[in-house]
């Protein structure tokens, strides 16, 4: 039973991708970085490359973090799915199998300035 | 034609009888189902109504006099506050986000409550069962109303408190305690009692209520301490309610059991979401501290709930799926929260800041294993940028969680340093989760949850992602409403007008 209901009843997704005026949903998180209290939204085309996503948005977001600097992006483990995952810097979002309200991780293992202060 | 009154005055269990069980009648001309069109399809099997004992034997008349005595009380302590300037006798403006948020965020919840039991109150075959839900529902309408006058005094002098139903229906943090309660009120009669009536109001309340107005009274907000006196005697009734509904469901018949047991897992779960936004006040927004979150934890989940469970073990009852998830939670999510609610503070109608070395050294003693280990070296680099000019603001905005629809900002139960990442895809679209016990109830009932209204992605859904429209309609005003209380118009107000009324200057 997917819903208790009198009878049949189905929903409609509310954040379905056609809602998003051709763009789509896209989350990202920096493991173990938690100054940013919860996974970034974004909300992009899905022809944006990867590499922009990394250079635009991706890049000013974690500027506050006292690690940002030191991320060298060529180097990082990317996770999707929550599973390991080597993204394509040149090809978009969509041609990474990148999908709308996906969730993109990565990891900078030895960058931990926050967590070590203590 | 004249009757002859009786002379007899009726005895309590005789007027009980006479007021409730005795309204009712045996329909002849329609069928049962036809009238009661409600109870059935959730599965629940009831073989006797009259079974439903309410031990308050309370009668409509009595309920009427009780009620408007508490009122007339009330409103004069209400009038004496506003003619007082009792606005300028709390510990410090600061106070006033924990009351904000109750007011966006939870009195709108009293209002949900009332519509949901007077729609169970109609849905109900017993008559028992009907008068309760009724005075609950009339209890729980005086409730918004009592709350949102209390309050109105404070929107005379201070900001953020003027648009609190726009906050309830289109801000983003006010989410968690509406989808709570439009999850209930689009459920069955018999969930919505397990969900109020037993999870929020037996096993929550207490958490909810007793920190909240211990809080006013200890930060001088007299308005709400009364409040809080006029509701005392209500809530004791409901907690009666909940608890006799779900004992009357377990003793009716055996295969009523699972279904209450997942009801009982799920708004365990959801109402522990909402105390998030409680355990955020208690531990950083009250000057004066009644106790943190832990202790309260501590008496009034672990003590209190767990002496509620071994009562019900008898029916076979289990305590909540999400216990022991809750109970690794406790050190961190009011740490987790605020950090969340200072970044995005931009887009909060209260103000939130960062704590004092003073307040964090009383976390570190409270928190001793979480506090100096993972939250002060955050707070200590956010008040670094905040001494460089550079506020730490998080535009990158957040995930909400599809089910409980707060902000991811729980990490997973065995690692505090990680994000929970929780995942489903329902009929080939993904759905993103805060926790396992969120997931859970999204897996056990797709179609409902996928139509959840999300705040954060309607602001690219519905307004292009343009933040000052999203104020707009929102109506938060930029500048007043928002951001650190460091710099506030609130906290400029307060310090003048307290100087004014405490000193010559
Ligand atoms: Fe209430
Ligand atoms: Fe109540
Ligand atoms: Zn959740």
């Amino acid at each position: 039973m997917t819903v208790k209901s009198m009878k049949d009843y189905v929903g409609v997704s509310r954040d379905r991708v056609e809602n998003f005026n051709g763009k789509q949903l896209v989350y990202v998180s920096w493991d173990h970085h938690l100054l940013f209290a919860s996974p970034f939204l974004l909300c992009l085309p899905p022809e944006t490359p990867f590499a922009e996503l990394v250079s635009g948005p991706l890049t000013a977001l974690v500027q506050p973090d006292p690690d940002a600097a030191a991320v060298d992006w060529s180097a990082v483990e990317w996770l999707k799915d929550n599973a390991p995952f080597t993204p394509d810097f040149s090809r978009s979002l969509a041609a990474n199998g990148i999908g709308h309200k996906d969730q993109i991780r990565f990891r900078t293992p030895g960058l931990n300035a926050l967590l070590n202060a203590a | 034609m004249d009757m002859k009154a009786t002379k007899k005055k009726l005895g309590m269990k005789e007027r009980y009888r006479a007021l409730t069980r005795d309204l009712g009648w045996e329909s002849s001309y329609q069928d049962k189902d036809a009238i009661f069109p409600y109870v059935n399809y959730e599965g629940i099997k009831v073989h006797d109504w009259d079974k439903w004992e309410d031990p308050f034997r309370l009668t409509m008349d009595a309920y009427w006099k009780y009620q408007a005595e508490k009122e007339r009380k009330f409103y004069a302590i209400i009038d004496a506050h506003a003619q007082n300037n009792g606005h300028l006798n709390i510990t410090d403006a600061r106070y006033l986000s924990a009351l904000k948020i109750f007011l966006q965020a939870i009195s709108p919840g009293e209002y949900a409550a009332h519509k949901g039991f007077a729609r169970a109150g109609r849905e109900f075959p017993g008559v028992g069962t009907q008068v309760a839900c009724q005075m609950q529902a009339i209890d729980e309408l005086r409730h918004a109303q009592t709350q949102i006058h209390a309050m109105s005094n404070y929107n005379r002098y201070y900001d953020g408190f003027h648009a609190f139903a726009d906050a309830r229906d289109r801000i983003w943090y006010t989410s968690v305690a509406r989808s709570f309660f439009d999850d209930a009120m689009s459920a069955g009669p018999f969930e919505f009692m397990i969900a109020i009536g037993f999870s929020f109001e037996y096993v929550l309340t207490n958490l909810l209520f007793v920190p909240f107005m211990s809080g006013a009274a200890y930060n001088g907000d007299m308005a709400t301490v009364t409040f809080g006196f006029s509701a005392q005697s209500d809530e004791a009734r409901h907690m009666t309610l909940g608890l006799e509904c779900i004992k009357f469901m377990l003793e009716q018949d055996p295969d009523n059991l699972p279904i209450v047991q997942a009801w009982i897992d799920k708004w365990f779960w959801r109402g522990f979401r909402v105390l998030g936004l409680v355990s955020t006040m208690m531990d950083y927004m009250l000057p004066k501290r009644v106790m943190s979150w832990r202790e309260a934890w501590e008496i009034y989940g672990v003590e209190n709930g767990g002496a509620l469970f071994k009562d019900l073990a008898r029916y076979g009852i289990r305590p909540p799926k999400g216990w022991d998830d809750a109970e690794k939670a406790i050190d961190h999510m009011s740490h987790q929260f605020m950090l969340g609610l200072y970044q995005w503070s931009f887009g909060t109608s209260f103000h939130s800041w960062i704590p004092s070395d003073e307040d964090m050294d009383w976390l570190s003693a409270k928190y001793p294993d979480t506090f100096d280990k993972y939250y002060r070296p955050r707070w200590a680099h956010i008040k670094k940028l905040k001494a460089a000019g550079t506020p730490f603001k998080n535009y990158g905005l957040a995930r909400l969680c599809q089910c409980c629809q707060l902000p991811s900002v729980f990490t997973e139960p065995d690692d505090p340093t990680l994000t929970c990442h929780r995942e489903t895809v329902y009929k080939g679209e993904k759905y993103q989760f805060c926790s396992d016990g969120c997931k859970d109830i999204f897996d056990n009932e797709p179609e409902k949850y996928i139509q959840s209204w999300l705040p954060m992605p309607a602001l690219f859904s519905e307004l292009g992602g343009d933040v000052g429209a999203w104020m707009n309609w929102v109506s938060l005003r930029d500048g007043d409403d928002n951001g650190d209380y460091d710099g506030s118009t609130d906290q400029k107000h307060f310090n003048e007008w307290r100087g004014l009324a405490t000193s010559n200057l």
